[in-house]
């Protein structure tokens, strides 16, 4: 495959217009010592269809989601993605070009960036989102430094019920930043921690990592009284039925966006969701997009407050983020504006109802129980074994055509979404009882 | 019914003839002014299983209050939208620094493939052969093209593959018991450099450039002490011109026990003829939307892959992908001495099957080409421009050059009124007022999917704008007139901050 159109005509006389007469002598003030010496030691290139051929090979290697039953949950799930929504945000004058940096070139991206965020505010019922992060976990680390930035405190709690994923990415960048993250609480769901005057933050996935609901509002209520931020990591399509963050008394929202109409994708690319406070919205990472007004006083969307931004305010940033997720945020704000208010809801019904069906009818079986059988969850539940390995049982899951897992402190992970039917449930259940045999 | 002349500002009559759109329905310029209660585009299946009741204290009071439309308006509103904006696929877009490349169709069939597009990321490596031999095929690829031994696909841009090249930094001098305080850039640099420094728990110490553009030598060597954990250049540099002392600059570096981190953003120059490597680099990242054709989705997603030199791999970001002995392929996480985790998963996979397809469809002669045909029309287009819009600094430029729209603020022109006359003769603008060293910085970059043609008309329309600063300023100071909004207040935004509707 070759891109570049020149034709040998058109090399030489751009050549010529140049005073020159090989391309080797546009390299020619490059230091000798650099240069490779042979040519790359890759395949040569090959045309279209031999390179269609090539990874449809490499695809058919792999099992998926059309090919085993998804239950497979722990921040990705198999939500159907409505056909109009790659059909618009795939649109080629989207997906081909750049951050907006010439708003009068880019308002179809501005204005679908300013509805996006219109939507993530009454969604979260927060005030202030920008325009995506990478994804949940990068979400969350930015939401810490939010959080450390506007309290001036340092220690970073954690519910040790959230996603294992996440705290181990909040380690990572804690090692730049200056903090070690403080796991608190213990079983399937917290009480809130005693956090001390020097707690920046308190963050608490709801539901958690075991599909558990949280005590949330009164786990951010304790913190904001001793003057922390509440961050909450939340479930976008979860909030047709749970009260939102706003509602349960977060000063920061975030969340994996993938189940907003993006596909699975083997674990990208997603979108990191964040929402805060208009008091904290010039602490936000990243693109936000604001309306404004043209020359002729027509409304129209810019990139706004880049004072924030690396571009501008260089090593004083709010972060070093500089591309992000927009294409996905486009497609989150089709999937939101697709299902509307009714269809959130009833989605998150259907969800929550296939999840207890599948939890009753799994645990019929007397070598399996919930992990925490007590406590109430949304779409995602966790399970235990009497004489298994769970990671046993989701290989074994696997041959018989289902998917499920992963597995979180040694619980199997099961999730429903809104596609699973009553049959393929029972079919899981069978599945499950066979291999437990 | 109301009338609304299009593309006539307000108050003026419509010309004789031109088209008039009566009561159109769609006009409503937001999905929230197209929301009417009680419509709705989804539709889900009947519920198969008795309702699930949830606690009351859980529940959503309220609905969210998002939009109510059909199907039909939001296909109509997107695509609207879409028309509203500029990609590649409408035309020339030479955005300095960005490298605003076709992207190949081919890759997004690729992308799409359902034993891509559906993976669970979750799945156990068995079930996943062929997408971590891609990943495995890809690294290879990646590390021969840097010189480097292995590489991580966590990072979902460049930004993020400096911090973790950062951080690889870090664990690498704690393990060598000698915490370091300073990375070294120069002051031509992108903003995403300090800031990741930042991030990373470090301080920037800045380095000026000399007369020619590039890295003071000098300087360098006076700011250098054994608290310099590392430098962070891109080379060519952020001015297009190709650091001619990049041995020098890292004998001084790795005299001083430092490390040399290379920004990939400008690795298009020089594909095939120098490897980050052989020019004495510890850590590369790569923006996969730059060098490797992956549509960029007016702001992402992108990939930026960091690869390292062979001492630095325990450090990489876990898990890796390997092959076993037998040829499998297998997610490696236990690695004692790795920075941790910088992605919820592994990385923007989709986007790194569109990269696959690019650096594999061109092959390694390929890739070459395409590094000198982007150098080519580079030199090409300022060769003719350069006339009007002198050259920055003296030097060869490689995949794009820095102009100055200096001679024409006589004329009280600015680089951002060349910028919005060149919206109204067709094309996407330059990058302008960056690097920030350059007064009036026009940055230019036509890649080399650009053809002769289309190089030779953005130097006309470039060549206009001068002669028209010369003799009518205010056509530039007016422009643009033809996009779909006029100059924006962009203190406007700010000032009556309005970020959600």
């Amino acid at each position: 495959m070759r891109f570049a159109p020149h034709t040998d005509q058109d090399v030489r006389e751009m050549l010529e217009a140049l005073g020159l007469s090989t391309l080797d002598e546009l390299y020619a003030h490059v230091p000798a010592d650099v240069m490779l010496d042979r040519p790359l030691d890759l395949p040569a290139g090959v045309s279209e269809m031999e390179l269609l051929d090539d990874l449809q090979a490499l695809a058919a290697r792999n099992r998926h989601a059309d090919d085993l039953v998804c239950f497979a949950g722990g921040g990705a799930y198999d939500h159907y993605v409505p056909a109009l929504v790659w059909a618009l945000a795939g649109r080629s004058e989207l997906q081909t070009s750049y951050t907006p940096y010439q708003p009068e070139l880019s308002q179809g991206v501005l204005q679908a960036l300013y509805e996006y965020q219109s939507m993530i505010c009454r969604l979260t019922a927060l005030e202030a989102s920008n325009a995506s992060l990478y994804d949940g976990a990068t979400a969350l680390v930015e939401a810490v430094n939010l959080a450390r930035g506007a309290t001036g405190r340092q220690r970073v709690l954690v519910a040790r019920t959230a996603d294992p994923r996440h705290v181990e990415a909040l380690r990572t960048y804690g090692v730049g930043a200056g903090y070690e993250p403080e796991p608190f609480g213990r079983g399937g769901a917290v009480e809130p921690p005693d956090a001390g005057d020097d707690v920046a933050c308190v963050i608490v996935q709801h539901p958690n990592a075991f599909g558990v609901l949280e005590p949330a509002r009164e786990v951010f209520g304790a913190a904001r009284e001793r003057g922390a931020r509440a961050i909450h990591v939340f479930d976008p399509l979860a909030l047709g039925v749970l009260a939102p963050p706003g509602e349960l008394g977060a000063d920061i929202a975030v969340a994996e966006g993938q189940a907003l109409g993006n596909h699975l994708n083997y674990g990208g690319p997603y979108l990191g969701i964040i929402a805060t406070r208009m008091e904290d919205v010039r602490r936000l990472p990243g693109r936000i997009a604001g309306e404004t007004v043209d020359a002729d006083g027509r409304p129209g969307y810019v990139l706004t407050l880049q004072a924030r931004e690396q571009h501008i305010r260089r090593e004083k940033a709010t972060s070093n983020i500089c591309t992000n997720q927009t294409l996905m945020a486009i497609a989150a704000a089709v999937y939101l504006a697709w299902l509307g208010p009714e269809g959130l809801r009833d989605l998150g019904e259907a969800c929550a109802a296939k999840a207890r069906y599948a939890a009753d009818r799994l645990t019929q079986h007397g070598a399996v129980r919930l992990t925490h059988p007590d406590l109430p969850f949304f779409k995602e539940f966790a399970l235990s074994f009497d004489r298994a390995s769970p990671l046993e049982v989701r290989d074994a899951l696997i041959e018989r055509g289902f998917l499920v897992g992963p597995v979180v402190h040694d619980s199997l992970l099961v999730a429903c979404t809104e596609r699973r039917t009553r049959e393929e449930i029972d079919g899981l259940a069978e599945a499950l009882a066979g291999v437990l045999e | 019914m109301s009338v609304e002349p299009s593309g006539v500002p307000p108050g003026e009559a419509p010309r004789r003839g031109a088209p008039v759109r009566v009561g159109d329905p769609d006009l409503p310029r937001t999905l929230r002014d197209l929301s009417r209660p009680g419509r709705r585009a989804s539709s889900l299946p009947a519920l198969d299983v008795p309702v699930a009741e949830l606690a009351g204290e859980h529940r959503r009071a309220t609905p969210a209050e998002l939009p109510e439309v059909g199907e039909r308006d939001l296909v109509r509103h997107y695509t609207r939208l879409a028309q509203r904006n500029y990609g590649v696929d409408t035309g020339f877009y030479p955005l300095g620094s960005c490298s605003m490349k076709y992207n190949p169709k081919v890759a997004e069939t690729a992308a799409s493939l359902p034993g891509f597009q559906r993976l669970h990321p979750a799945q156990p490596d068995d079930t996943v052969q062929g997408a971590l031999e891609l990943l495995w095929r890809l690294e290879r690829a990646l590390c021969e093209i840097t010189g480097m031994a292995a590489a991580t696909f966590q990072p979902a841009a460049g930004a993020s593959g400096e911090l973790t090249g950062l951080l690889i930094m870090r664990a690498f001098h704690r393990k060598n018991g000698d915490p370091r305080r300073r990375i070294v850039i120069p002051d031509s640099a992108h903003g995403t450099n300090p800031a990741s420094v930042r991030m990373a728990g470090y301080e920037v110490a800045t380095v000026p450039s000399d007369a020619r553009g590039l890295v003071e030598l000098g300087a360098l060597e006076k700011l250098v002490s054994d608290d310099v954990a590392g430098l962070m250049i891109t080379n060519p540099n952020t001015l297009g011109l190709f650091e001619e002392d990049i041995l020098e600059i890292a004998r001084t570096i790795h005299e001083v026990g430092g490390l040399l981190y290379y920004d990939g953003a400008n690795l298009n120059a020089i594909l095939g003829r120098v490897r980050p490597g052989d020019m004495g680099f510890d850590i590369v990242h790569m923006n996969t939307h730059k060098t490797f054709a992956t549509p960029h989705g007016g702001g992402g997603p992108g990939a930026g892959p960091v690869a390292v030199r062979e001492r630095l791999v325990p450090f990489l970001p876990a898990p890796v992908v390997r092959r076993d002995e037998d040829g499998r392929f297998l997610l490696e996480h236990n690695r004692p001495e790795s920075i941790g985790r910088i992605h919820g998963w592994g990385g923007n996979f989709g986007v790194l099957v569109r990269a696959y397809a690019y650096v594999f469809g061109n092959g390694g002669d390929g890739l070459r080409e395409v590094g000198e045909r982007a150098v080519l029309n580079a030199n090409y287009l300022a060769e003719r421009v350069k006339g009007e819009f002198p050259l920055a600094f003296e030097g060869r430029p490689m995949h794009e050059f820095v102009s100055t729209a200096k001679p024409l603020k006589k004329h009280g022109v600015r680089a951002m009124d060349v910028a919005k006359r060149i919206i109204d003769l067709g094309f996407y603008p330059s990058t302008v007022y960056f690097p920030l060293i350059v007064d009036e910085a026009l940055m230019v970059e036509p890649t080399e999917t650009e053809s002769r043609e289309s190089l030779d008309a953005f130097a006309d329309a470039m060549l206009q704008a001068a002669r028209e600063a010369n003799e009518d300023p205010e056509v530039l100071k007016e422009a643009p007139i033809t996009a779909p909004v006029r100059r924006l207040d962009e203190a406007r935004a700010a000032r009556q901050l309005k970020i959600c509707w």
